[in-house]
């Protein structure tokens, strides 16, 4: 049992990592334009094709394939601010961008069915299948190389949008426009610019979870529905618009719902939100709110 | 002007976000093949198929075989003297709530003159619910699982093999199996289906029995998008056999993953579906993953069977590559339209009071083979195959073993990669 526990944990932190690099863009979307954009999910799938197209049909290695789709999904997060959210003003602003996001998780869809079809692909590279040897005795257990890059790569971009939030001055012109956008304007900050910018780095980083996820998973365009209401519920337990927040809840999740699948896994998805439940009901914003996020 | 330009963009955003919903739910196509203009009211048959979601694969083998059958009956006179078929296909997004939705709009509003069943028993049962309320007949191609049989409707008629023993040949050729070559232990992860489940547990009934020790059997909920750590748990026993629970391609892939990055290799592999999908597979196993792989199945493409060769033909005569590339989806569809050809030719009727007497009367021969049902629509006659990925990326047909075109069994399974 204790063998199990440790697996468990394991592949909970490390799977955490993983799913804390589809929420990061997701959660720094909220914090800065107060969009919940669901179109996340399909996105995380649309960076697993580009990384797919790259790998099989130009042999690019899927890290080395980044260089390439993180500026594209940059591109197409500006491109989806600027066409779909921009528009969106008044006081019905916030649960329009849901229906306008929801569109384009619709469109999305739509064009990567025509251009794929139904069938289901997979992302192969050496270090997906192998791994390095943590425990022993009969079958031993392995951590893939993949789960330990990708955590690696969400500590790594946590950091780095700490760094650029906190550090930098077009951070500042972020963080002043996640506290007051009219104020932020009056200062002489390109609010929209921002935005922009912001939502083009929130689906940025989809590319670097999409390929993480295209690795470990049979993918088609239909898998974002499946990934949504996890991230959703992972950002809202760390706190809506915090970063640090959303990597330890993906930790925390997930880790929860690996040791529950031990005894039972068709409990594991219902202690997923029931803790999500629990911890909103003791901390309503969240283990890292949106207040505290933004004070820090 | 700007509250009137954003109440307008608002509204439209509204607008063509719902139209985008409703579209992805419910948004129909039409298709028929015409084969010259006949004055006479074509046959309407209406069909509810999973064009998106989950079974969106699966929903688009069958719309070809549906498809197909259509254009053979067009192209060969229609049925009852020269009526044209004309299917009116709506999606379903693989979703038991919109497929219900679909089969009542079909029927009440689009007064459809036959019904033909949708992908999986998920979505068969509340289909064949609303049939049964209108008095529709309800021949099925994909929905074999006991939840379909337990509803006890007599207008249902399951074409295809019913699923609860589709692996018995399977659990009967490992249970027979000499002692020093039998697993002494397996592992059973299934995911919460009512296709999945009842198959699984047959199988693992007939092992129990036979001395193979459970060592793992859980079910995972449906909707599960990281099977990781269950996976990992499954290698942690060590299992000789796994037999996998699965409805689709994601779900045995995911397992298969986890267990090469375990270094876990059980001696017998064998999942309820997934691995029945041709090229989509190998696509995402790799040919040298798949090799040893077992899959139940009630048809392929070698079938000695005139009608599934006459079949096979033009399929690919119309969607091209090579027998091997014809999905079994395909051919359970194709049946249906059979079945139901075959009942209209006997009655020279659509009515379906008719046609439901009929199809319980009378024996029926499809791509599939013959087909005779029980008053609960069981196809009683149906034939059971086991297939298996062999070397060379090749779909074999290896139990019954006395079946043509079958060959033997690669075992034990080859260690990931090395197929």
């Amino acid at each position: 049992m204790a063998r199990s526990l440790y697996e468990a944990i394991i592949d909970g932190v490390l799977g955490g990592g993983v799913y804390a690099l589809m929420a990061v863009g997701l959660t720094l979307i909220f914090g800065v334009l107060d969009i919940i954009n669901i179109a996340q999910g399909i996105l995380v799938v649309l960076a697993a094709y580009l990384s797919y197209v790259l790998s099989v049909h130009l042999h690019i290695d899927l890290f080395l394939g980044l260089l390439v789709t993180v500026p594209a999904m940059f591109l197409v997060g500006v491109t989806i601010q600027v066409l779909f959210m921009r528009p969106l003003r008044g006081r019905e602003r916030v649960s329009m961008s849901l229906l306008a996001s929801y569109a384009v998780a619709i469109i999305l869809e739509g064009v990567l069915y025509a251009v794929f079809g139904p069938g289901t692909v997979q992302l192969n590279a050496w270090y997906v299948t192998k791994g390095v040897q943590v425990l022993g005795g009969p079958q031993p257990y392995y951590l893939p190389y993949i789960y330990l890059f990708g955590f690696g790569l969400a500590v790594l971009l946590v950091g780095v949008i700490y760094v650029v939030l906190y550090r930098t001055q077009f951070g500042r012109s972020v963080r002043a426009t996640m506290q007051d956008q009219t104020a932020a304007r009056l200062i002489g900050i390109d609010v929209g610019r921002v935005a922009a910018v912001t939502f083009g780095i929130g689906v940025a980083v989809t590319a670097v979870g999409g390929m993480v996820f295209g690795s470990l998973n049979a993918f088609n365009a239909n898998s974002g529905y499946d990934l949504i209401s996890r991230l959703l519920a992972i950002i809202i337990l760390g706190g809506l618009g915090s970063i640090g927040g959303a990597l330890a809840a993906a930790v925390f999740m997930i880790t929860v719902e690996s040791v529950v699948d031990i005894w039972s896994p068709s409990w594991s998805v219902v202690v997923f939100y029931a803790a999500l439940i629990l911890v909103l009901t003791v901390k309503p914003t969240g283990l890292f709110g949106k207040r505290e996020a933004r004070a820090q | 002007m700007r509250p009137h330009g954003t109440r307008f963009l608002t509204l439209t955003t509204v607008a063509a976000s719902a139209a985008m919903v409703l579209a992805s739910c419910g948004g129909g196509s039409s298709s028929s093949s015409s084969g010259g203009g006949g004055s006479k009211a074509p046959i309407m048959i209406g069909v509810s198929l999973s064009q998106t979601g989950d079974f969106s694969a699966d929903g688009q083998a069958f719309t070809r075989g549906y498809n197909l059958w259509a254009n053979y009956v067009n192209s060969h006179g229609g049925l009852l003297d020269g009526r044209k078929v004309k299917l009116i296909i709506l999606n379903d997004n693989s979703d038991p709530t919109t497929v219900q939705a679909n089969y009542t709009k079909l029927i009440a509003s689009d007064h459809v003159n036959l019904v033909f069943g949708p992908f999986s028993t998920l979505l068969t049962v509340p289909s064949a619910k609303v049939a049964a309320r209108y008095g529709y007949a309800f021949p099925e191609g994909a929905g074999g699982g006991p939840a379909v049989f337990q509803l006890g409707l007599r207008n249902v008629f399951a074409v295809s093999p019913p699923i609860a023993d589709q692996l018995v040949p399977f659990a009967e050729w490992v249970a027979a199996l000499p002692a020093s070559e039998r697993p002494k232990t397996a592992a059973y992860p299934m995911v919460n289906d009512p296709f999945a489940d009842p198959m699984t547990q047959t199988a693992q009934g007939i092992l129990q029995k036979a001395g193979v020790k459970t060592v793992y059997a859980h079910i995972f909920p449906a909707e599960n998008p990281d099977y990781k750590a269950g996976a990992d748990q499954v290698a942690a026993t060590g299992a000789q056999l796994v037999i996998v629970g699965s409805v689709d391609v994601p779900t045995v892939t995911a397992f298969i993953t986890a267990f090469e990055q375990q270094h876990y290799n059980p001696k017998i592999f064998a999942a309820t579906a997934g691995p029945d999908q041709g090229a989509a597979f190998l696509k995402a196993v790799g040919p040298g993953n798949a090799t040893g792989i077992f899959v139940p199945n009630g048809w392929y493409p070698g079938l000695a069977n005139s009608l599934s060769q006459q079949f096979v033909q033009a399929y690919n005569a119309k969607y091209g590559g090579t027998p091997a590339d014809v999905n079994a989806d395909s051919a359970e569809a194709y049946s249906v339209g059979q079945t139901v050809a075959q009942a209209v030719a006997g009655t020279k009727s659509i009515d379906n009071k008719v046609l439901i007497a009929w199809l319980h009367s009378h024996p029926t021969t499809t791509v599939q083979g013959p087909a005779r049902y029980s008053g609960i629509g069981m196809n009683v006659v149906a034939a059971k195959f086991i297939f298996q990925w062999q070397h060379g990326a090749k779909f074999a047909q290896v139990l019954p073993a006395g079946a043509p075109g079958s060959v033997p069994i690669v075992n034990p399974k080859p260690a990931w990669g090395q197929g």
